[in-house]
Parts: structure tokens; sequence; C-alpha cells
């Protein structure tokens, strides 16, 4: 009972939210808009009974992705006032093949019966009497592993485009060449003069 | 009223249209398309999720992590284009960005 | 040495049409004019072979179809008729070769010029050493195609288009009867080759031929299919409306083709098949009547026509008229001989008459010459020749020819023969009034022309001249020359040959022994010496043979007409001014009927050319314009561009479009599988 509620809550605002992330005038209130939908359905994971995932939407979707929206939306101060018209002449036309796509998934979903012999048929069944994060680290580290490894090469691969991509090169910013330092040799930089005392340099 | 996998599902259904909406309906500029597909990406993980849990199946939870890893690594990327699109043209209207145009 | 009789011309055309640009002016006007002079040389070297040594000869050259029974070879078939034709036709051409190079001195065409006259020498040169009916029918349609070209020649005048497409059209209607006689002929016959018809010809004289549901006498379809052709080619009534119409075409092209040669292939074609016409007395019938009728009504026509081209071209018309109906007659040998002649005095007269325009400053209308005798003395004299040679005053060539032939006329005792000997009489009568009227009109009189056009008149250069004194020699003396060789009886003695009427039984055996007999007669060379086996004429049909013991009023009477005819022109253009008009206006309903040509242009137009052009327009507009090229490449090719610019709108470049593609494309996926799962296929 509570959880049907709870359900329904949070897919309510979940809805809601996703819709005004699509419909804000302001870009920042579309961001925040996607933070509230990604709380909202690290919810419903929870009640799902996953909370590990629901844990891990917070911190990296929540706490990585969405800030990095916000991060860009306002560094590149785009003026929410543009609203371009004529925007207005899709919407029939975009609401109609939206509704036929929603009314297919959701017949397909709706109709859904799994094979009586689904049970036998499972990759890695959850095991009954630990929680949901150590039973999926038992399987990544694992049987995943090398999908772990792949993720995390991944991730690199987007940290190094990132920093390529955006790097600008700055004339006036003043850079360490170490092997410029490495290389000097004291008879370049040094220079010993005699000074005989009370004569100054 | 019994919460069963067709719920989920319609949910996860619902979402992915809106994000399919956000795609093509917005006229404003180019972060609404990259939030969309973070929202396609949601629902597409709230699929993965309540299958695997209603089938007793950790695999779907395993790959919910690895979408979720790429989603990030695609939104990092993609939201670095769009810095550099931006310093090149100074704006990123939808409409201005066509030069992909036969 | 026969190819070199027929194949210089051929080299000469390529050599100059194509390389004409590198070759320039000077060397096209060299090589053609070479090529012919040697073809000329050649030909009379062949005559004299041919005919004086008796050796007629057939030269193979290359194998061109052989298709089952049908096969068609191209070989040279030299006999005496042939080498006749040759000589004449080289002979003209290199005199119009060199006349062309002094009269086309000022165009910036003339090595084209020259190109096509030395394709016209060889085609015509095809046509008449031609084995059989499909090498003669090419040689037949390339001098076809050489007179488009060339009285096209200024092609920036629409009327020279003009008249070049109103030729090779009315030829064209021609060329049908003979492609039609073509075809009859080896229905009939099994084969083309000229050795083949003639020997089969006696034998296939009672066959019927089943043509378009009618029963047929098979020789007289055959050959009044081939005359057809004959009439397109040579211009006589029905298909005569071309060749005035051609003088659009500069002067030596009048001279060459529309005098000398192409004209004269209708009668060499008649003439060849002599052994086929023999057995076909109605077909001879109708060439008569056509002969006799063209003859008169051109020199009605010529009367009153101002142009001086025109009045010479008119005359061709008539004198051809007068070739025809002795073919007719069956007098084939004095057919030829005024063919020969004939080539010379009206090439002489066109010459001449190019010679005078030249003078007049490319004036050509009669009423706007006059008084220029003085002026162009050698011109003057030498179109005296030609007339002289053309109205038949004695010892000019003309005098021998027109004479034997309206005897023969005479002589054949037949309605349709005595018709044509009347309404040659009037022709003749006609041809000396008219030609005198040209003489009179241009050269005497007061100067109708200008101060700027009268200061200007020269006499044309020795280039002009010397080929027209060539062709003055030849008007002077190929009639007596030639006289015995082409007509002459060769029987002696004095007794008549009675015509017995045509429609006695043919006696095979008869031939022999009368050849026989010409040919044992003693030291003068005849007729059948000279002509050989090339033409044939049955004994009961040797209308020249009885034409030279005609009574004496008939041999006198060309000449007292002619006479006549001469004295009239005198007295209505010399005697008083105006007498011409006078007479015009008395009998203005005569006048309007022969100056309008007796309307056949009007005619043809209002039966056929306005048809003709209504269905062309029609299927030019609509069927090939809107219907053809509109669902064809133009269609297509705008289809395809309106539907390319729809599909690259597809092209947007706006990512959003794409996305909502992609999504309609899933939707479209998704309602499918649904759809299979659900209803099921």
């Amino acid at each position: 009972m509570f959880s049907a509620i709870a359900f329904y809550v949070f897919t309510a605002v979940l809805v809601v939210s996703a819709l005004l992330v699509i419909t804000a005038r302001n870009p920042v209130h579309s961001v925040l808009f996607l933070i509230l939908a990604f709380f909202n359905a690290a919810g419903l994971f929870v009640l799902m009974g996953a909370e590990f995932i629901a844990m891990i939407l917070v911190i990296v979707y929540v706490g990585a992705v969405a800030v990095l929206f916000l991060f860009v939306v306002m560094m590149l101060d785009i003026s929410f006032a543009d609203l371009r018209k004529g925007a207005m002449q899709y919407v029939p036309l975009g609401l109609v093949s939206g509704g036929i796509l929603l009314l297919e998934l959701i017949s397909v979903f709706a109709a859904w019966k799994f094979s009586p012999e689904v049970d036998k048929n499972l990759v890695s069944p959850t095991p009954d009497n630990i929680t949901n994060t150590e039973a999926l680290g038992r399987l990544i580290y694992t049987d995943y592993a090398l999908v772990f490894q792949a993720a995390g090469l991944v991730l690199l691969v987007a940290m190094i485009g990132a920093i390529v991509l955006t790097h600008r090169y700055r004339p006036d910013v003043r850079r360490q060449k170490v092997s410029v330092q490495n290389a000097r040799r004291p008879e370049d930089v040094l220079e010993i003069q005699k000074v005989s005392p009370r004569s100054g340099v | 009223m019994e919460i069963g996998l067709s719920h989920y599902l319609s949910v996860a259904a619902i979402l992915f249209t809106l994000g399919v909406f956000g795609i093509f309906l917005n006229r404003k500029n180019v972060i609404v398309i990259l939030m969309s597909i973070e929202l396609m990406l949601l629902a597409v993980n709230i699929n993965l999720v309540s299958f695997s849990t209603h089938l007793n199946d950790l695999a779907g939870q395993v790959f919910t992590m690895f979408v979720l890893t790429v989603a990030a690594a695609e939104a990092a990327i993609g939201l670095a284009i769009l810095v550099i699109f931006f310093r090149n043209r100074g704006s990123i209207a939808v409409e201005d960005i066509s030069s992909l145009k036969g | 040495m026969e190819l070199l009789a027929v194949f210089p011309s051929l080299i000469a055309f390529a050599i100059a049409f194509l390389f004409g640009k590198q070759l320039g002016d000077r060397g096209c006007q060299f090589i053609t004019c070479a090529a012919v002079i040697i073809a000329a040389f050649t030909s009379c070297v062949l005559f004299f072979d041919v005919i004086l040594g008796q050796s007629p000869r057939m030269v193979p050259l290359a194998s061109w179809i052989v298709s089952g029974d049908f096969s068609a070879n191209w070989a040279l078939r030299i006999d005496q008729l042939t080498v006749v034709m040759m000589c004449v036709i080289n002979i003209v051409s290199a005199c119009v070769h060199v006349y062309s190079v002094g009269y086309m001195s000022h165009d910036p065409a003339k090595g084209r010029f020259m190109s096509y006259l030395s394709l016209f020498t060889f085609a015509m040169l095809m046509l008449v050493t031609s084995d059989n009916l499909l090498q003669l029918f090419f040689g037949w349609e390339g001098v076809g195609l050489a007179s488009y070209l060339l009285i096209g020649f200024w092609n920036h005048k629409h009327s020279a288009n003009a008249a070049a497409v109103k030729a090779f059209i009315v030829n064209r209607v021609g060329d049908f009867g003979l492609a039609l006689g073509t075809m009859a002929t080896f229905a009939v016959f099994g084969s083309i080759t000229f050795g083949d018809i003639f020997e089969k010809a006696p034998e296939l004289t009672e066959l019927t031929y089943n043509f378009l549901g009618f029963n047929v006498h098979a020789l007289t379809l055959i050959c009044l299919l081939l005359f057809m052709g004959a009439v397109g080619k040579s211009a006589q009534l029905g298909l005569h409306t071309w060749l005035p119409d051609a003088m659009e075409g500069p002067t030596p092209v009048s001279a060459l083709i529309h005098a000398a040669t192409m004209v004269t292939a209708g009668v060499f074609l008649v003439a060849r098949f002599s052994p086929v016409f023999e057995y076909a007395p109605t077909a001879l019938m109708v060439v008569t009547c056509f002969g006799a009728v063209t003859a008169f009504v051109a020199a009605t026509i010529g009367l009153t026509q101002f142009d001086i081209k025109r009045v010479i071209a008119y005359s061709t018309m008539s004198q051809l008229g007068y070739m025809f109906f002795a073919l007719g007659v069956s007098a084939y040998g004095a057919a030829m001989f005024h063919l020969m002649t004939h080539a010379f005095f009206k090439a002489l007269l066109f010459l001449g008459a190019g010679s005078v325009i030249h003078a007049m400053s490319d004036e050509q209308d009669m009423r706007k010459m006059g008084g220029i005798w003085r002026l162009i003395p050698t011109t003057y004299g030498l179109m005296w020749i030609g007339s002289l040679a053309l109205a038949g005053i004695p010892f000019f060539a003309g005098y021998y020819s027109k004479d034997i032939i309206l005897e023969s006329a005479f002589a054949d005792h037949t309605w349709f023969g005595t018709m044509a000997f009347w309404l040659g009489i009037a022709a003749a009568l006609m041809t000396a009034f008219y030609s005198w009227r040209l003489i009179l009109m241009t050269f005497h009189g007061k100067p109708r022309a200008d101060e700027h056009v009268m200061a200007h008149v020269h006499e044309s250069p020795s280039i002009m001249i010397t080929p027209l004194i060539v062709l003055a020699t030849g008007a002077l003396l190929a009639g007596f020359l030639f006289y015995e060789p082409f007509v002459g009886g060769g029987k002696g003695g004095g007794h008549e040959t009675e015509i017995v009427k045509n429609e006695v039984e043919i006696e095979h055996d008869v031939e022999a022994p009368v050849a026989e007999e010409h040919g044992k007669d003693h030291a003068s060379f005849g007729r059948a010496e000279f002509w050989g086996e090339s033409l044939k004429v049955l004994p009961e049909n040797d209308t020249l043979e009885a034409a030279h013991h005609v009574p004496q009023w008939v041999k006198l009477l060309p000449i007292g007409i002619a006479a006549f005819g001469i004295f009239l022109a005198y007295v209505v253009y010399m005697w008083k001014e105006g007498v011409a008009a006078k007479i015009a206006r008395i009998f203005s309903p005569l006048h309007t009927l022969f100056y309008n040509k007796w309307f056949f242009d009007e005619l043809y137009d209002r039966m056929f050319v306005q048809r003709a052009m209504r269905w062309g327009r029609f299927f030019w507009k609509k069927g090939d314009a809107a219907l053809i090229d509109g669902w064809g490449p133009d269609g297509m090719s705008s289809l395809s561009r309106r539907v390319g610019i729809r599909t690259s709108l597809f092209q947007s470049g706006y990512l959003f479009h794409y996305a909502f593609v992609m999504m309609l494309g899933l939707i479209g996926l998704i309602s499918w599988l649904i759809y299979r799962m659900t209803i099921g296929f």
C-alpha cells in the first residue's frame, strides 16, 4: 500500500519534471528540473530494491553530470528570452507522433509475458541474504571484470577527449617545461663575477 | 494495487517519449538536446533495473552501472563539444547549427 | 584504267572535304580540277577503246550484299552507253570545275564547293557505270544528295535552303517509284543485275503481276515504276517543280547538274532499260506522252519568265521532254545523241549566263539588263552559239539531234508519236522565240540597269572563258561529227521501212540477222556498231531507221519553224518598244497561266504541301516535343530535378530533424512489429 503511493508520487514528480526539463524557458531551470527527475528516479530504484543503483544515480548523475550541465549553462551565458518563433508549428505533429510511440511502447510492455523457463536462464541470480551493493560487488569484479575495465577506459578516453577538445593555448601563461629545466647548465644561467670589496656590481 | 513490472515499464516508456520529444521540439538551444538524451538514458536504466529486479537477475543492474558510466562520459564530451562550438560560433541556438545542410 | 575514269573524283572529294582547311582554297581547287580532268581524258580513251574496239566490259569491284537469293555487288559495267555518258559527264564536269574556280573566286567557301562538285561527279559516274539496280540507286541518291548540298550551298539564304529541300523531296517521290521498281524487278526477274535482267526480259513478256490487287503486265509495271523515278530526277511534268527553284544555287551548279548531268539520269535510266522497255509498249506510250507534254508546257512557261536562269531552266525541262519522247518512240540513239549535244550547249548557255550575271554584278533579272553586247563581246558570241545550237539551226549540234528526234516521232505513225511530233514542233517554235528573247533582252536595246552596274560590266577572266570555249566547240562540232555513229542509218540503199504497229508478234530470230546485216555493210561506222548491245531496239520499233526515210517536209519543218521563231523574237523585242507588253495584255489569260507555271506549285501546295506541313507540325509539336520529349529526356530530367529538390529538403542540417526522422522510423518499426505479432501477416 505504502509502496504503491510512493510509486505514484515518485512517478508523477518524475514525469512532470521531465516535461518541465524540455519546456522550461530558462535553461538553468531545465537543469534543475533534470536534477529533480534524477532524484525521483533514484527513489523509484530504491522502491524496486536496487539501492546501489539509486545511490550511484544520485552521486554520478546528479553530483557530476547535472552539475556539469549547470556549469556549462552558466558559462555560456545564454539569453533565455530568445524563444524563436515557429516552434509551435511542430508541436501538433510532435504530439501525434510522440503519442503513437507512447501508445505502442505501453501496449508492448503491458502485454509482456515471461516464459515459464525464464527462471532457469538467469545469468546471475540475485543472492538472497546480502545487500544489493555486496551482490553487485561480487559480480563486477569477477564475472564482469573486463567490462568494468572497459568502462574505466571509456572514462579515461572521455576525460582525455574533453581536455583535448577544450584546451586553449594561452600565450601569456607561464608553463613549466621540465626537460628544459633539467637540461639547464650552470654555465648558461650563472655568471660569477669577481667583485672587489666596496665597489658594487 | 499491486505495482507490477508493466507499471515500471510504462514509466520508462513515458520518460523515453518525453526525451525524444525534447530533441525535436525544442528550438532554443542545444543543451536541452543533451538533457533529453540524459532523460532517454534514464528511461533505459529504469527499464533495465525493473527487469533485473523482477527476474531476480543481477546482470541487469550490472549493465545499468555501465550505461551510467557511458552516459556520464558522453555528457562530458558532448558538453566539451558544445563549449567549443560556442567559442567558434558564438551561438548555440538550434536553428543556427545547420552546417550539415545538403 | 576504268577505275581511273570513275574514282579520281571520289578521292578528290574526300581530300577536299576532309582536309579542306589544311589544303586551303587553292589546294582544293587544284585537286578537284586535276582529278576530273584526268577522269575526262581517261573516259575519252575508254570511249575509243570500248566503241571503236567494240569491247564492252564488266569490271567487278567488290561484293556488297549476298543474302539468300538476292545478291548485289559493286561492279562497273562499261558498255557503249556507259562510255558515252562518262565522256559527257567528265568533260562537262571538268569545264564546270575550271569555270567555278573563276566564278566562285569571291566566295569564302569555295573549297567546300569544289568538293561537292567532285562528290556529284563521282555519284553520277557511279550511276552510269552501275551493273545493278542497287548500285544505280546508290548513284541516284548520291546525285540527289549532291544536288541538295549544292543548291543549298549559300545556306544563309532562306530561299536556297527551301529550294534544296524542295528538290530533294520532289526527287524523293520519284525515288519511291524507282525503289518499288527495283523491288518489282527482283520479284519478277529474281535478280537486279542488268545482265540477268536484259537476258531474261524477252522470255517474260507475257507475265502478269499482282500489284495492289490488280493483275498487271509485269514488264509494263516495272518500266512504269522505273519511269516514275526518271520523272522525278529529270523534272518531267508532275515532278518538275523543283527544277526552276533549283536555280537558287550558284550558276556552275545549274550548268553541271541541271543541264548536263543529273537531270539526264532519267533519260539514261530509260535508255539503259531499253531491252525491257521494248517489251512494254504501254510504258513506251506513257513515256512519250509525258515527254511531249513536258516539252510543250515547259516551253510555254519559258516564254514568260524574267529571270535569266529560269528561262534556261525551263528550256532544259523542255529539251528533256524531247529526249523522253524520243525514248518513247524507241529512238534511243536519238535521245542519247540529243542528251550529249544538249549537255554541251546547255552547259554553255548556263555558264554564259553565269558570265553575264558576273558581269552585271549578280543581277539575274533580264528586265534590268540590256545593251551590253559591245561590252562583253566574247560572252555574247558564245551565247549566240549556244542559242543557235538550242534552236536547231543547221550545222550547229542541236540541229542534228533535234531533227532526228522529230523525224523519229513522225515516223512512229502512232497517235502518240504524231502528237509528240506536233507538240515538239510547237515547242521548237517557242524554244527559238524565247532563246532570242533572252539574247535580245539581255544584250540589246537600251541599258535598263543603273550606271553603277553598267560601269562594272566587264568580260569574265579567261579561267571562266576557256571552259566556255571548250563547250562551244562541242556545241559546234558534236552534231555533225557524231551524227552517223549515234543515229545513222546502217542500211544502205533506199527502201522504206514501214514501221509495223507494235501489236505484232515478236520474233526473236529477226534481231540477229538484222544486226549482222548492219555489221556487214561497209566502212561507215553505223549505229549498230556504235551502240552494240547496249541499246536494244526491236526491229518493228526501229523508228530511227524509218526516220531517215521520212518525207522531205518533215525534215525541213523544224528549221523553218526555228527561223520563224527567231524572226518573231526580233519583231517583238527589237522592232518597237512595248510590243511584248501589248501581246501579254491581249493574251492575258494565257499569259497568266504561263507566267504562273501552269499553277503547279499552287496546286501541289494546296493538295500536298499544306497537308504534309500540318501533319509534320502536329507530329513535331505534339508527338515529338510534348509526348516523346516530355515523357522522355526532358520529362525525365525535369522529373529527377524536381524529385531531387524535394529530396534535398531532407538534408536540412538540423539535428533535430534527423532525430525526428529516426523516431518516425522507430515508430514505424514498432508498429509493424506489433501488427505482426497481434494481427499477424
